[in-house]
Parts: C-alpha cells; sequence; structure tokens
C-alpha cells in the first residue's frame, strides 16, 4: 500500500511553525533559569595574559564569570563520527587553558539573572593578551600545505586511477584552470542554543543540533558522566547547514556554566559568533586539469584542492570526490591538501566538497565544451559514466540522461546562440548555461519504535531530528501508510535522545535510514496486531490465516468477505496497545566518508528484528556490488547588465533524480533551498576577513550577504520520480544536498555565454564584469 | 549593552530638554540605534524616545514646498502621491533603501543621522576613528570594498550609506533643527560632514538639536528625475554606487541638472561639477560620460575598491540616459 507516501503534503509542523508555538530549543524556560554569554578572544594567536574580571563581578545580576580559572576539567571527547558525538575541535576544549588559537575563541562566560544583564557585564571585562603572529591566509601559506591521510569517518581523499599525467601529455586538447571559492558560514536563521540543568548527577539539556544522540553521548564523554544520566532534546531546528553536526564549545560550556552555579542557564551564540563560534566551509583553491582526444572523450581528469584547516583539529573538504566518479575516464587523480590556520576548524557545510567541488569541474568542463566547439550537454553525454569507474560497481539507479534532455527542453536549449555574447536584449547580454547535479546516497543504521493504541492512534518514537527539512512530516507519511491509517491519526516523535537512535541528519541520509526503521516497526506493529485478532477468540478474525488479513483505514479484515474488525475494538480488548522495535542495520558505504551513524541499535531492538520480516528483507539484499548516487542537471538563463556587471537570474530547472520521491512540497522546498545557496555561492556569498590580523569583519546579514526573495528567478524543479531498487524498500535517496550542487556553475557557464568572461573566482560580483 | 533610563517625550520642549543631560539620544525608529547600542558602539545613558511628537505629517505649501517631518516614516514618504509624481527620485531612493520592515519603521530623521556600514565600526576590538577617536583607521588598510573613493581623509574612509540621502542632496532640501535657543535651518550640502581629522563628527547638529522637518523647495523638472542603484544583491543591501538624478531639457539640451552619487562618497555627494559640465549640453550620452568623468575627478581608491570608480560612472550615466530618454 502506497497511498500517502509522495503525495505533497503540508507540513504536519507547519503550522506550530509559523504560529509560534513549535519550541525551539533556546525557548523552554526551566525554574530559577539563568543566562550565559561568551567572551570572544580579540586575538588571533596567542596566550590569554590577564583577564580583569573584577568590575563585571559586581555588575547587577552577575552570578559568576567562568574562567579557565573556576570551570570544570573536561574530558577528551574519543569518537569522531557526528552520528556517535563528534566535537568541532578535538584539541581544544573551551576554558581548559589560556592558549588561543583563533579569533572569537572563547575565553570566558558571563552568568547573570537576565541575558540584559549578562551581556552588560560582558562588556566590562577586560582582556590582555600575549600576541604571537597570526597564519591567516591560504594563499600566502601555500608552501605549509600537507596532504592529509583520510577525510571525514576515515574517507579517502587521495584518489587515482590510471596515470592521468601522463595521460594529459598525450591528450588532443587540455584545459588546465584554477578556481577559487571563498569561506562560506552557514548562517542557519536559528543560532546554536543550549539550555542545560543538573539534577544531581543527571543532566537535562535543550540543544540546537543535527544529531541528538551525538551531541548526548558528547556531553556524557566530556563532561565524564554515564549516558544514560544525560537527556538531550531538539524538538524544532531553524536550519543546520551542516554548522549543528558537530558540537561547538557553546554546548558544552552550558553544562559547564550550570554545573557552576547550580542552576540551569541558557547559552545563546549572538549572529556575530555563529562567524567564529560555529564552523565554517573553507576556502577552497582548485586546480582541474582535463585531457580528450579530438572528439572530446576524456582521457584524463586531475582535481588538486588545496583548502584551510586549523591548528586543533583537521578537517578536510573533499572538492575533488564527486570529480572522481563523475565522468568516464580511463585516468584520474584526485588530490586534497591542507594548510593550518589561525582560524576556528571548518566542518561540513551543505553539501561538503560537493558544493565547492562540482563548480570547480563543472566550470571545467563548460571551458573544455567550448574549447572543442562542442555543446555542453554533449561533451556531458559523451563522456557519460555508465558506471562508477573508480570503485567498478553499476549504479544503483542512475537517470541521468532523462535529466539533461527534460532540463534542456525546459529551458529552451536549442534556441540559444551557442556564440558567447551573442544574445542581447537592450542593456543586457542573455546568457543559458548548465551542469550537472550530484550526490552520494547515504543509508545507515536506525532503530524506531511504533505504538499502535486502542483510541486509534499510534506513535512512532525515533532519535533523530528534524533540522527544518520536513522530516516530520515525510515519516508521519511513512508510518501512515505502513499503520493503514490517515496522517492525523499518526504521531511522529522525534528529537530526544530517550527514543531509540536514529540517524544524524548529515550526508542526506535521513530519509533513507530512518524511512525504513520507521516503516519495519509500524509494519511489526501491524503484524502483531494482526497475530492478536488471530489469537482473540472475541475476534471476528479470531483463527483466520495471517496472509488472508489485510489492514485498511485502521481496520483489520478478511480480504475476501470485508468481515473484521477497527484496532480499536481490538486494542481495547487486548491490553490497550501493542508495540514493535524495528532496527534496520544497512549502510550503502561501506567504510566510505560521511557524517553518519554507526549501527549501536539497542540489543532489544535488534532481537526484535530478527523476527519482523520486513527488516529480514530489507537487510538481506546485497548492496555491496552498488554504488549509491543521486543525479541531477541544473539549467540557468540570466541576464548581464552591460555596462553595470549585474547579473538577473530569470530562469533555474532543475531535472532531480533522487529516487523516490516521498512529498513532493517538502522535495521541491529541499532542492530549491539548495539552489538558493547556490545562487549565494555563485553571485554575492562570502566571508571577508581582516587582511592585517585575519579575523572575520563581515559578522552578521546586512554585510554576509545571501540571496533575497528580489534575487530569485523563477524555478522549474521536477523529479524523474524512479525508485532506487537496492537502496531500501522505499527506493527514496536522500535530497537535502544535491540542490546546492552543479547550480553555481551552471550559473557561472551562463555568464559565460552570456559575457564571454570567465570569472574563476567566486562570487561573481558586478566589480568582476565591469 | 549599557544600561539606560528611558523617557517617552510629550512635545519638542521636554525632548529638548531631556537631551541637555550628558550621554543623552533621541530614538526614532530604533533600526539603527538599537543595533549600535547592543553592539557597544552607542552607549547612551538616556534614551528619549520621540515617536510622541507628531512631527509625522507632510505639508505642501503654496510655494510648492514640501515639507516634511522628522518622523515621516521612510515608506510613508516614498508612497507619497505628491513624492511619486512630482519627485520620483526621492520616492525611488527611499524603495531602494533596507527592506519593507525597516522602511515601516525608519524615520526621515533617523535617516538623516543613520551612521556608516563600515565593518571596522561594528567590531569594537578594531580600532576605528569614527568609533573611537585617535585608534586608527582599520579601513585604510584592511577590508575596504565597500569604503569610499570621494571625501576620504586619512583618518576615515567610511561612506554614509544613506539613499535617501542623496536624493535629498540632488533636491536641495534644508533641515529644520530645533533647540533650547529656537529653530534653525540648515541647507543639505551644509548638513553632513566630511571626515577630515575628526571623524566622529558626522554632521553640523548639535548636542541637542532635535530635526523637526525637511524642506524640498519646488523644482519644476522635479519629475523628471531618477534614482539608480548598483548593489550586491537585488534588494535589502547597501549600494556599491548609486546616482540621483534630474534634468531640465528643452530642445534636445539640457538646461539644468541636479546631480548626486551615492555608495562612494563619505557624505552624501552633491555633484557640482557634473552639474556644471551638464547645464547647457546636448542631452546625449557623451555629455552624460563627461559629466561622469567630471563627477569622479577627485576620487581616491584604495586596495579593494578601485573598481567603485568606473562604476559609479556608468551608474550616473545610466540614470542620466533614463532621465534623458523619458518623454
Ligand atoms: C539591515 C539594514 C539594512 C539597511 N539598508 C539600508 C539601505 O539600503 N539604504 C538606506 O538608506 N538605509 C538602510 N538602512 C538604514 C535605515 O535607513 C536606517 O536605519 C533608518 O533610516 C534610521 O531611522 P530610524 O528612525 O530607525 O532611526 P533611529 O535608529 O531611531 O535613530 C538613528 C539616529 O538618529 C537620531 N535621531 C533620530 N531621529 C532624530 C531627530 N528627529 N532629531 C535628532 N536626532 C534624531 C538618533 O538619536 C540616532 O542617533 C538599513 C538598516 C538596516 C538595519
Ligand atoms: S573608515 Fe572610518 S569607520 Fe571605518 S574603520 Fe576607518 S575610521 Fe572607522
Amino acid at each position: 500500500m502506497n497511498e500517502l507516501v509522495g503525495k505533497p503534503l503540508d507540513r504536519v509542523d507547519g503550522r506550530l511553525k509559523v504560529t509560534g508555538a513549535a519550541t525551539y530549543s533556546a525557548e523552554y524556560y526551566p525554574g530559577n533559569l539563568a543566562y550565559g554569554v561568551i567572551i570572544e578572544s580579540a586575538i588571533p594567536k596567542g596566550r590569554l595574559k590577564n583577564l580583569d574580571t573584577s568590575v563585571a563581578e559586581k555588575a547587577p545580576g552577575v552570578l559568576k564569570i567562568m574562567t579557565s580559572q573556576n570551570s570544570m576539567s573536561l574530558h577528551f571527547p574519543a569518537g569522531s563520527d557526528p552520528g556517535n558525538g563528534k566535537y568541532a575541535e578535538k584539541d581544544l576544549l573551551p576554558l581548559q587553558s589560556e592558549r588561543i588559537f583563533y579569533g572569537g575563541q572563547a575565553i570566558a562566560v558571563v552568568i547573570a539573572e537576565t541575558f540584559e544583564q549578562a551581556e552588560h557585564a560582558a562588556m566590562l571585562i577586560k582582556a590582555d593578551y600575549d600576541k604571537d603572529k597570526p597564519v591567516f591566509s591560504l594563499e600566502k601559506n601555500i608552501d605549509q600545505a600537507y596532504k592529509p591521510k583520510q577525510g571525514l569517518g576515515g574517507s579517502e581523499v587521495q584518489i587515482k586511477r590510471g596515470d592521468a599525467d601522463n595521460a594529459l601529455q598525450s591528450a588532443a586538447v587540455t584545459i588546465e584552470e584554477t578556481y577559487t571559492t571563498p569561506v562560506y558560514h552557514h548562517n542557519a536563521m536559528e543560532p546554536h542554543a543550549t539550555i542545560a540543568e543538573w539534577k544531581g548527577d543527571e543532566l537535562m539539556m535543550y540543544d540546537a543540533t543535527q544529531s541528538v544522540m551525538g551531541s548526548k553521548n558528547l556531553m556524557a564523554n566530556m563532561l565524564g558522566v554515564k549516558p544514560e544520566k544525560v537527556r538531550l532534546i531538539s524538538l524544532y531546528i531553524g536550519g543546520g547547514f551542516g554548522s549543528k553536526g558537530f558540537s561547538w564549545p557553546n554546548t558544552v560550556l552550558t553544562a559547564m556554566a550550570a554545573k557552576l552555579v547550580g542552576r540551569p542557564v541558557k547559552l545563546v551564540l549572538s549572529r556575530q559568533q555563529m562567524f567564529t563560534n560555529a564552523g565554517r566551509r573553507t576556502q577552497t583553491i582548485q586546480k582541474i586539469s582535463l585531457g580528450t582526444d579530438n572528439a572530446g572523450k576524456l582521457n584524463a581528469i586531475k582535481h588538486a584542492t588545496t583548502s584551510e584547516t586549523s591548528f586543533v583539529d583537521e578537517f578536510v573538504e573533499p572538492a575533488g570526490i564527486a570529480t572522481a566518479m563523475l565522468y568516464s575516464s580511463p585516468n584520474a587523480d584526485i588530490s586534497h591538501s591542507l594548510v593550518r590556520l589561525n582560524k576556528g576548524t571548518p566542518c561540513p557545510t551543505r553539501a561538503p566538497g560537493e558544493a565547492p567541488g562540482t563548480f570547480a569541474i563543472e566550470a571545467a568542463m563548460d571551458e573544455l565544451a567550448y574549447k572543442l566547439k562542442m555543446d555542453p550537454v554533449e561533451l556531458r553525454l559523451l563522456n557519460y559514466a555508465e558506471t562508477e569507474e573508480q570503485k567498478n560497481k553499476p549504479f544503483s539507479s542512475k537517470n541521468l540522461k532523462e535529466c539533461y534532455r527534460q532540463g534542456a527542453d525546459a529551458i529552451g536549449w536549442k534556441q540559444r546562440n551557442p556564440q558567447p555574447g551573442s544574445m542581447q536584449e537592450g542593456n543586457y547580454l542573455i546568457g543559458y548555461g548548465m551542469a550537472t547535479a550530484t550526490y552520494p546516497a547515504n543509508r545507515s543504521a536506525s532503530t524506531a519504535k511504533a505504538i499502535l493504541f486502542a483510541d486509534g492512534h499510534a506513535e512512532i518514537l525515533c532519535g533523530t531530528q528534524d533540522i527544518g527539512t520536513g522530516t516530520y512530516t515525510i515519516m508521519t507519511q511513512i508510518a501512515a501508510d505502513a499503520f493503514a491509517l490517515p496522517m492525523e491519526k499518526v504521531k511522529v516523535k522525534l528529537g530526544d535522545s530517550s527514543y531509540p537512535k536514529g540517524a544524524n541528519s548529515g550526508g542526506s541520509q535521513v530519509s533513507a535510514s530512518v524511512g525504513p526503521a520507521i516503516r519495519a516497526a509500524a509494519l511489526g506493529a501491524v503484524n502483531k496486531l494482526i497475530k492478536m485478532a488471530i489469537a482473540d477468540s472475541g475476534s471476528p478474525l479470531h483463527g483466520h490465516k495471517e496472509e488472508d488479513i489485510v489492514a485498511a483505514n485502521g481496520r483489520l479484515y478478511v480480504a475476501k468477505t470485508n468481515s473484521g474488525e477497527s484496532y480499536e475494538q481490538l486494542l481495547s480488548r487486548n491490553g490497550g496497545k501493542v508495540e514493535a522495535l524495528a532496527t534496520t542495520n544497512v549502510s550503502t558505504r561501506q567504510q566510505e566518508a560521511n557524517p553518519a551513524a554507526k549501527s549501536g541499535a539497542e540489543e532489544e531492538a535488534e532481537k526484535e528484528s530478527k523476527t519482523n520480516a520486513v527488516v529480514q528483507d530489507d537487510e538481506k539484499t546485497d548492496r555491496k556490488p552498488y554504488a549509491f548516487h543521486s543525479f541531477g542537471a541544473q539549467f540557468v538563463k540570466l541576464r548581464v547588465d552591460k555596462q553595470l556587471g549585474t547579473v538577473h537570474i530569470d530562469k533555474i530547472v532543475s531535472i532531480m533524480d533522487i529516487g523516490k520521491v516521498l512529498n513532493l512540497k517538502t522535495a521541491k522546498n529541499q532542492i530549491m533551498g539548495g539552489i538558493i545557496f547556490g545562487i549565494g555561492m555563485a553571485l554575492m556569498e562570502g566571508t571577508g576577513y581582516d587582511p592585517n590580523d585575519g579575523r572575520v569583519v563581515t559578522r552578521d546579514l546586512a554585510q554576509y550577504l545571501v540571496p533575497v526573495h528580489a534575487d530569485m528567478p523563477e524555478f522549474d524543479i521536477r523529479f524523474i520520480d524512479k525508485p532506487d531498487p537496492y537502496i531500501s524498500p522505499i527506493g527514496a535517496r536522500g535530497i537535502g544536498e544535491i540542490g546546492i550542487t552543479g547550480i553555481t556553475a551552471a550559473i557561472n557557464n551562463a555568464i559565460y555565454h552570456a559575457t564571454g568572461k570567465r570569472v574563476r573566482d567566486l562570487p561573481v560580483t558586478a566589480d568582476k564584469l565591469i | 549593552m549599557q544600561p539606560f533610563k528611558f523617557i517617552r517625550a510629550q512635545d519638542s520642549h521636554a525632548a529638548i530638554t531631556a537631551a541637555l543631560t550628558n550621554n543623552a539620544k533621541f530614538i526614532a525608529g530604533g533600526t539603527n540605534m538599537i543595533d549600535l547600542m547592543k553592539l557597544n558602539i552607542e552607549k547612551p545613558t538616556q534614551v528619549i524616545d520621540i515617536n510622541g511628537l507628531k512631527l509625522d505629517k507632510i505639508e505642501i505649501f503654496s510655494n510648492g514646498t514640501i515639507r516634511i517631518g522628522a518622523l515621516v516614516k521612510n515608506s510613508d514618504l516614498a508612497y507619497h502621491p505628491t513624492i511619486i509624481k512630482s519627485y520620483p527620485v526621492l520616492s525611488e531612493a527611499l524603495l531602494s533603501g533596507a527592506s519593507a520592515q525597516l522602511r515601516n519603521m525608519a524615520t526621515v530623521g533617523g535617516n538623516l543621522l543613520q551612521r556608516t556600514r563600515c565593518p571596522y565600526f561594528y567590531d569594537t576590538t578594531y580600532p576605528c576613528n569614527k568609533r573611537a577617536p585617535g585608534s586608527g583607521c582599520s579601513a585604510l588598510n584592511g577590508y575596504n570594498r565597500n569604503n569610499a573613493v570621494l571625501g576620504t581623509s586619512d583618518k576615515c574612509i567610511a561612506t554614509h550609506p544613506s539613499d535617501m540621502c542623496v536624493a535629498l542632496a540632488a533636491l536641495g532640501a534644508v533641515i529644520h533643527v530645533q533647540s533650547d535657543s529656537g529653530v534653525r535651518e540648515i541647507p543639505f550640502n551644509e548638513f553632513h560632514l566630511l571626515p577630515g581629522e575628526t571623524p566622529q563628527f558626522e554632521t553640523t547638529l548639535k548636542h541637542g538639536e532635535l530635526i523637526i522637518a525637511v524642506d524640498i523647495p519646488a523644482i519644476a523638472y522635479g519629475a523628471r528625475s531618477h534614482y539608480l542603484k548598483v548593489r550586491d544583491r537585488a534588494s535589502y543591501e547597501f549600494a556599491l554606487s548609486s546616482a540621483a538624478v534630474a534634468l531640465d531639457i528643452k530642445n534636445g539640451r539640457i538646461l539644468t541638472a541636479r546631480v548626486a552619487l551615492g555608495g562612494i562618497g563619505t557624505k552624501p555627494w552633491r555633484s557640482l561639477a557634473a552639474e556644471k559640465v551638464l547645464m547647457g549640453a546636448v542631452n546625449n550620452e557623451q555629455s552624460y560620460r563627461t559629466a561622469a568623468e567630471a563627477a569622479l575627478s577627485g576620487a581616491k581608491p584604495y586596495q579593494h575598491n578601485a573598481f567603485k570608480i568606473e562604476l559609479a560612472k556608468r551608474t550616473l550615466v545610466r540614470a542620466l540616459a533614463t532621465v534623458g530618454g523619458m518623454s
């Protein structure tokens, strides 16, 4: 049965959100709540010599000023997997020493009766430093670059097949260009926010996180308490984009502050602090070399990325990863280098790697097409990867050719004059551009609990979270179909670490990972119900065969005769409820990289899953032979003002092959959101740093530009909507990140087509076009 | 934020008296003041809410002068039928600024006094002569893409960010201010100051003086006017460069012109040099370009903002061409 899945239903939490009734992490008020404010280092490197808190301590309402002198000591975190808890800066636990590694590093926390009093006291603190000479420019320190051994979660980041250098030398046509992208800050609407309350040795936390399970485990780990003593809730999250995937100092500092004052403490980062204390996407310098024969068939691909990391942890932006599998080529050489800088540690940002990486490779492919005098779509078709050549595996499902075809039709690709700078309208030059989108399809283990109640409603409990993407809604659709109940009878509960462990919200994996677990749990509960009816002598289904009984509209009945009874009737005679646990222990990744959860499901759930036919069926599928990826085609039409250099995007067509669409409305919304990120990257976004001390200067949303409504083009977003036969019984791959891939290149390529000017340094602002 | 006392003034007299105390500040829409207070840039100990002063009227006198009360909201002014019809340049300038929500709060008086958007001014951990006199100018050799190229000094290169003020500069507005010693008038060009040695002083308004109104003297050809703003995104962003122009054209010749530029100057930049070039010139592209060259002749580029000089010229040329081509 598949009735609700796929429908463009409104969000189940939409009304709560627009009326302000949805409680975000900062919106709880435990009794006796105190407020914390972080004091930041004003220098990028050195040592805190003296912190004069004498005036601040006497300011009205101040309870304590927490510094390295009086803060509790922390344990170094063990793991590096966001699903189990990843602290962002493994070598720099907050307020444990006087050393300073970057501007904005936390050096104290003021705790006061009110937020305003804490803020006031914060301005009265005077810091004195021993300054060291910082290292902050990626370009100027490129000679310090080193090659990291691996990326996040042990993933490979130095990848080779064949001999690309050699192949390049004999290639008939080559392209060799360098593409650069600036630093980006995630800037979710909801700032990082935490409330911590100790009750004896138990810790209750509300924390804006992409991983309630990870954040809980990490806090237990760092604070030295047992995991079962910590409960962490994150019911609604105002966006994460990767910045809430790792845990930043604010979360543990809140727990430390609450301990210090013996009261619950709330700590919310200011917008300014979001630019220093909550991660970023690193700057990248990407050199692409492509070699083809005279017909345009690729023989060599090289993609060498240099990016930043910090002195206190290592993060690799895997910009070249997609290049390894995007096109057919016997020779490929993908490398990543890092330079350590006195800045906070970078972290995943929506499509980490693929977002800047597909800009570089897809702009380079466009340059190659023009050099070959070939249609950019044709070039891609000529080099179409029928299989995943790096791993030498077939794709589980790939319909990219259809994406190109539909996209080209919808934008009017054939009507364009391919000559750059040839299409004009008044003061404007018109340009068309396209690019390929791609993102891996990740799935990892998840557990869910399903409960059917005698009043006819059902619940799902799962320790994953909805970071604003619509997870509550699609999981309700999946659960309702499986329970054979209408949407309004199903309550999906997420965002609580006391629930069975669900996947973290990273790597676009929640739909693919949690959906099957929820479905299996719900079907498991219905199956238990059927068994209950057969065994119950009071039931009209008594003694019937399991396979003759069907569930529909909250009722069990014999298919042939229609005789049966409602869940309510059955359950009210049989103890009032039925529960089922299911763990789907499936991974599409085989020790590849991604911010994703490992197994770790509860024993009880695993045991029960052994008798759950749905789980068994799902786990039986052999996934090792396949490569799991989503694809898409991005097409853009835009105008560039000839004299003023401003770019106006008229239309974006995005055709996505992401497996089964779970909800057309939330799906379009995710793709559109990704595209808008891409518009930002292409045209305006990028963090400004002071060239003399390397600290961020664009520290609010008036200085750090993201697209606004007036920048929006007409969107035409469509899906191939073919279920992936191998990823799960549902057939849905993830969708949160692919929208941002390819689009930046498609815009860049369209600007080139309009103007004949290739700008390889993002963003393409007016000054680069006049 | 520093704690402060707050009063709601019921009339101008009460407001002015309260303003005489040290460290007092008026607050109108609060869209700039409150941000600056939160960031510890403005630290008043006395805040005087002037929203009750009934200075929210737009009056039109028989000689054609339009008097705009200091508390008229930016959006009310922008959508006033007479402004739209007779001075589109002002309506367009207002509507190109900020966002709808901000314009609904922001007042004419507050807009005149809004402070620069130089990023260093907003971060108290950086030296900034405007915020902390004598501490140095971080933008001079720092991140200065958005800073000024006209009217700068080696003490400060911050732009005046207002759009409305650029239009008012072109229209030759007159500002009416009131103090305990009475009312005085300040011609627009004498209101804002160049940074010189003392960038902390931005206007000729004296401590405790209250802006009560802005007059726009009648300009017969005001309907042939236009504001063009070039920026990094389509809305909700300050100008990289902007131009406010009005042209009086007869038989293919420009009789009189009004020209002011934004986004590039340390104050709203009326260009008499450009106006002089245009006066009597043929109404064509070449005259516009010559005027643009004249307007930017004294421009001084810094490391990241040299492009603004050419961009400002093109902005002005386009704005002039738009008005020059009006029927
Ligand atoms: C995100 C953002 C984007 C913006 N974008 C733009 C833009 O693109 N273009 C643009 O032009 N502007 C822009 N603005 C600025 C906006 O126009 C100003 O903040 C607004 O005009 C200030 O008016 P207000 O009434 O809110 O002033 P307030 O904040 O109340 O006051 C500002 C100053 O004026 C003083 N003051 C106010 N009224 C009087 C009076 N009657 N007499 C004496 N002193 C007075 C106050 O004491 C204070 O010093 C933007 C602002 C923000 C926050
Ligand atoms: S330009 Fe002016 S406002 Fe900016 S840092 Fe220099 S002195 Fe301060």
